[in-house]
């Protein structure tokens, strides 16, 4: 639990840490859109040489971020192995019972697998690097037009800052109440399948009714407050385009220039 | 059951850049049959200290030792219910784990984990739930419908029927009121008496500490700044009010007293009674 790393900020001092929001978001949006651009293992070489010099730039330890991970990495594996046996074109390359694994296979299955894992390692570069304020001031910025033909912006932006904000609470929470359920002698790691799916029961009943009286004390503080939405709000944290931001988007532009040409 | 821990070093999110230290060189034992009072202030590792009692926590370095169990960093712990059956933890607000549809069912949850039978776990719950004060008509309730105290209250029923050995109590009475608060922790008392049981009890409230506690441990800064019996800690308050705690009203009322009269009453009383009685006899001593 301690090592999970999604919707995580990590504090640090780096030029993505600096980077506007609005910017980063824009990047891994277009980012997520050139990866279907390789085709080939060129192509895919440049991503992935793309996406490492990314993650050195966070100044996160990658043995780090490798560690958070290990939870999708196996939807990755499977990915993997889903094509590996299910694509029947190409060549045989080896035969085991009603087991065939063919060329095509085994490439698109790598294929697959890593731009899988790369659109992965760039949106969680994005939480890492970027605090959930942040990014719901980028995103909320971003969207301004959209309150042009009346689409609630504004509310959007805070959903989604209050479900980031409160992962880790929930996560403290889970944790919690694994241990007191454990304490009563609830075994969560061990035992048969069937008895593990049933102790996810004393698990989530708590955590349910935490989180709706945690949603309720919110509303309730909300409006203590004073909140009325976001019509007439002005912003302590202001957003500053600058040449690093203009320069990241430039080096995308590059990839995807390169990518164009070596595609096959 | 003995409980020792010997030298335990705890960091959270070991290998992480959240890498945190919670506790630093650890050692307490706790013989069968004692009342141990666990103070220190908010972040000072007690309730870290109180999850290594049933190894819900390993030590990342050192051992803890439950009965004859012994808990260490790199083994891989199977068979851990023996020990959190006979080590029960009722956790900081504990009516936060309650989830099941009637009271009765979350009161027999516990021992029935741990392999009671039914019919023995309904028969303890009926003592679980008189031992905390409430009436057996609630077994029959939901959990929900209850009030802030009574959910403490069956919560609490809930791990006195698993019947443990060692009972660690995580601030049992915090959010309660004064006489909630009196009645469960009496309660806790008399049953540690009459049960011999081994009770752990992390808290704020220095009169409970003075009052229930044979041996008390001071947390500080993720270490057992001291340790000794109430009269030993509490006759020495400079050394608390440094770490920013307090002493019992009893000890204060006696400090500003012999300030006052200029004199010393030659020992540290932790009751009312016992003040009040070591005074008069001082007056009566004095004015002869």
């Amino acid at each position: 639990m301690d090592k999970m790393i999604f919707g995580r900020y990590i504090p640090a001092d780096s030029v993505l840490h600096r980077m506007d929001p609005r910017s980063k978001l824009v990047l891994i949006f277009l980012f997520v859109c050139v990866v279907f651009l390789a085709n080939n293992s060129l192509t895919y070489g440049t991503l992935l040489v793309y996406t490492i010099i990314m993650l050195s730039l966070s100044k996160i330890s990658i043995r780090f971020i490798m560690s958070g991970l290990k939870p999708v990495l196996w939807l990755v594996v499977f990915t993997l192995f889903l094509h590996l046996f299910l694509t029947k074109e190409g060549t045989l390359l080896f035969q085991l019972g009603w087991i065939e694994v063919y060329e095509e296979g085994v490439k698109q299955g790598l294929f697959i697998s890593l731009r899988f894992f790369l659109l992965i390692l760039m949106t969680s570069l994005l939480t890492l690097t970027t605090t959930p304020i942040e990014i719901t001031d980028g995103l909320e910025e971003l969207l301004g037009p959209l309150k042009k033909v009346k689409f609630p912006v504004h509310e959007l932006a805070l959903m989604m800052s209050i479900s980031l904000r409160f992962i880790p609470t929930l996560m403290q929470e889970t944790d919690k109440i694994m241990k007191a359920q454990s304490a009563r002698g609830v075994d969560f790691t061990g035992g048969p399948v069937k008895d593990r799916v049933k102790a996810i029961i004393p698990l989530l009943i708590p955590l349910f009714i935490s989180s709706f009286k945690r949603a309720e004390e919110l509303a309730i503080a909300m409006e203590a407050r004073g909140y009325r939405g976001g019509e007439g709000r002005t912003k302590y944290r202001q957003l500053n385009w600058g040449i690093r931001d203009t320069s990241m988007l430039l080096a995308l532009g590059l990839v995807t220039a390169l990518l164009a040409i070596l595609r096959a | 059951m003995d409980i020792s821990l010997q030298e335990v070093e705890y960091k959270y999110q070991a290998n992480t850049p959240f890498e945190r230290l919670a506790l630093v060189d650890v050692s307490i034992e706790i013989k069968a049959g004692t009342f141990l009072a666990i103070i220190g202030h908010t972040g000072s590792g007690k309730s870290t200290v109180i999850q290594h009692l049933n190894a819900l926590l390993k030590p990342t370095n050192g051992k803890v030792v439950i009965g004859d169990r012994v808990i260490t960093s790199d083994k891989k712990q199977k068979h851990l219910k023996e020990v959190r059956k006979k080590v029960g933890i009722v956790f900081q607000f504990p009516e936060h784990q309650l989830f099941e549809e009637t009271v009765e069912k979350d009161i027999c949850f516990g021992p029935m984990n741990f392999g009671v039978s039914e019919a023995e776990a309904k028969e303890r719950a009926k003592i679980a739930i008189r031992q905390v004060g409430l009436q057996e008509a609630i077994l029959q309730k939901s959990p929900f419908d209850l009030s802030g105290g009574q959910m403490r209250r069956v919560a609490i029923a809930g791990v006195l029927a698993m019947q443990p050995d060692v009972i660690v109590l995580d601030e049992p009475t915090a959010g309660l009121d004064p006489r909630g608060r009196k009645e469960i922790m009496d309660m806790f008392y008399s049953l540690h008496k009459e049960r011999n049981l081994s009770t752990i009890l992390v808290t704020h409230s220095m009169e409970d500490a003075a009052l229930y506690a044979d041996q008390i441990a001071i947390m500080h800064q993720g270490r057992v700044f001291r340790k000794g019996n109430p009269i030993e800690i509490f006759s020495e308050p400079d050394e608390l009010f440094h770490l920013g705690l307090d002493v019992p009203e009893v000890v204060r009322f006696q400090r500003m007293f012999e300030a006052e009269f200029g004199q010393s009453l030659g020992k540290t009383c932790l009751t009312i009674n016992e003040l009040s009685e070591t005074i008069m006899k001082h007056l009566q001593g004095g004015s002869k």
